[in-house]
């Protein structure tokens, strides 16, 4: 879909530096000329928020290591210095902590967006696999950047999820003592963690690189999910055009984004961090930031044998298939049909799986007791039933409405 | 190529596979330092082995000692609570173990064991739960009076240290 750029170097300087390394034609090409289907809706600004959101971690996290001290026995007090002495030092807290509430609530977003209108379909799977790696990098980076203040969840949250290693048969434990660097979590454990917290989202920057490669290739999928058959009539260039809405869309979401970081910076948070850790109690609730509860409620809910499973490593097995199911979804989606739009039974069946899964959020925050524990099986066994047989059947027995012939007939009619 | 120079094209093959043999061998021999210094150091192995003087512990009470950075139950079980680990059936026992077993013969009444849930590693609570042992409120095990897994996610009881008695009040603990 990319088409050669209509680029001629301007002057003696441009030529120079377009026949040596071609950054201006590059960014004229993928940046302003590109070609995007003109009905993109503000779902599709959350891309684009997300490399916001990016920038906005990795920029404040830099100035944050410049205060911050990885040791076991400043690291709890040199956030509170961070907060307290430092210069905007509450402000840039916040802006990290809320941000990356912030990121994931996008990347949420993003994702449900991509499964709702079958982003992930021939012929972007690698689009949607490395969006799926990029979910799993985040996920890693924001626990072990939970870790580093060293309050009560900080340390317990390191605990509960290394030892998820020890269930792997044989070599569990000398696994987990090479995770965690010693016998339990401790200076060598955060002192890591400080460090691959750092690094990877680096490695994330690098990925989305690729991630958006991915998508310059075929171009955006669309609403209508039908491909673009004429350049001219169905898509716009993306600059003036999409970087203005998508700046519209960034300032929108900037909103609540400030409303949290001035107003409720901990709000977001667990209280208990506020305590620093004390490996000899645990608090009475282990729960993990609200992004992380419904793979939680998972992890929990296996709380039977299954054959020669044991409970725990029946969960993590859960836990691990919940979000490594993401990768295969572009080959167990049967539909030929992209968008959801367009697909009636598919429709009901998308929103009853994004209420389980909001059900699964509050189950993860519930207590491990009564009714709690057997809804949480009932929602994890539907989200499993939803990826492994409703998306294989429903693309075999239903029957799609007719799509339009075109993008540009879909918003403006049949007539033009 | 093959059918031309078929001598020099197995030597060749040869020399292919045992260069690459070689590389493969050395760059696992180079990397292996870069994840063992990931393992516990010798300033955390150095810790590995206390003593502990139990005689302070009065009857029905515990205390939570710290071994190798993890917190260690120590236990002065009463003579009820020994009985009622022992008249449990074996069949009963997700993780079947006699209440012999957890314990160091004569020293019976001494329950000495890791702290972490063996489910996921929170810390339970003493004196709590539906079998007058310890209960995990963040994943809901529930532990018996001798520290076996009872009801739960927890697939294992908790784990013994390896510990003797130095002498009646003294505990060696790894």
């Amino acid at each position: 879909m990319s088409e050669h750029s209509t680029y001629t170097p301007g002057n003696g300087l441009e030529k120079w530096l377009d026949e040596r390394l071609p950054i201006i034609r590059f960014s004229k090409e993928h940046l302003m000329d590109f070609p995007t289907p003109k009905n993109l809706n503000y779902w599709w600004t959350f891309g684009a928020i997300l490399v916001m959101c990016l920038a906005i971690q990795i920029v404040t996290g830099v100035i944050l290591a410049m205060h911050y001290t990885p040791h076991v026995s400043m690291a709890f007090d040199s956030v509170e210095h961070i907060r307290r002495d430092i210069n905007g030092g509450r402000m840039i807290q916040s802006f990290h902590a809320v941000g990356a509430s912030m990121f994931f609530a996008a990347v949420y977003i993003h994702i449900f967006r991509g499964m709702y209108f079958g982003s992930y379909k021939a012929p972007r799977e690698i689009l949607w696999i490395l969006g799926v790696l990029i979910f799993l990098l985040m996920m890693a980076t924001a626990f072990m950047g939970y870790v580093l203040p060293w309050g009560q969840m900080s340390g317990w949250a390191a605990t509960v999820i290394t030892n998820i290693f020890a269930a792997i048969p044989v070599i569990g434990t000398p696994l987990l003592e090479l995770l965690r660097g010693g016998f339990s979590v401790g200076n060598p454990t955060l002192n890591r963690f400080f460090s691959l917290h750092y690094l990877l989202p680096f490695i994330i920057a690098a990925i989305v690189v690729l991630h958006i490669w991915a998508l310059h290739v075929p171009g955006n999928n669309n609403p209508v999910g039908v491909d673009v058959k004429d350049t001219k009539r169905d898509t716009l260039p993306f600059h003036p055009y999409y970087t203005m809405k998508d700046a519209f869309g960034m300032v929108l979401f900037l909103i609540p984004f400030a409303w949290f970081a001035f107003f409720a910076p901990d709000i977001l948070g667990h209280p208990d961090n506020y305590i620093e850790f004390n490996s000899q109690v645990t608090p009475a609730h282990i729960v993990p930031e609200w992004y992380f509860l419904p793979f939680y409620a998972i992890l929990r809910a296996i709380d039977f044998n299954i054959l020669f499973i044991d409970s725990k490593l029946g969960g993590v097995i859960f836990f691990g298939g919940s979000i490594l199911i993401l990768f295969f979804l572009p080959w167990l989606d049967t539909s030929k049909v992209r968008s959801g739009n367009f697909r009636p039974m598919f429709k009901w069946f998308y929103w009853l799986f994004v209420v389980n899964f909001v059900a699964l959020t509050y189950l993860g925050a519930a207590p491990a007791e009564g009714i709690y524990v057997l809804l949480a099986k009932i929602c994890t066994a539907y989200y499993f039933i939803h990826f492994l047989v409703i998306l294989p059947l429903l693309g075999r027995i239903e029957t799609p409405r007719p799509l339009p012939t075109s993008i540009s007939e879909s918003v403006l009619g049949k007539a033009h | 190529m093959a059918t031309q120079a078929h001598h020099s094209t197995s030597r060749r093959d040869f020399i292919f596979v045992a260069t690459g043999s070689v590389a493969a061998v050395g760059a696992a021999a180079t990397v292996w330092p870069l994840i063992n210094q990931m393992n516990p150091d010798a300033s955390t192995l150095a810790m590995a082995s206390i003593e502990f003087d139990i005689s302070a512990i009065p009857e029905g009470q515990s205390v939570t000692i710290m071994w190798r950075g993890l917190p260690v139950f120590v236990r002065h079980r009463t003579q009820a609570e020994i009985d009622e680990a022992k008249a449990v059936p074996l069949a009963d026992l997700k993780d079947p173990e006699t209440d012999e077993q957890r314990t160091k013969p004569g020293h019976e009444q001494w329950l000495i064991m890791i702290a972490n849930c063996t489910h996921l590693g929170c810390v339970p609570v003493g004196d709590s739960g539906d079998f007058d042992g310890w209960f995990c409120p963040c994943h809901g095990s529930h532990y018996d009076s001798a520290g076996r897994i009872r009801k739960g996610p927890a697939p294992k009881n908790l784990v013994l240290p390896p510990y003797e008695f130095l002498s009646d009040t003294l505990v060696q603990i790894g």
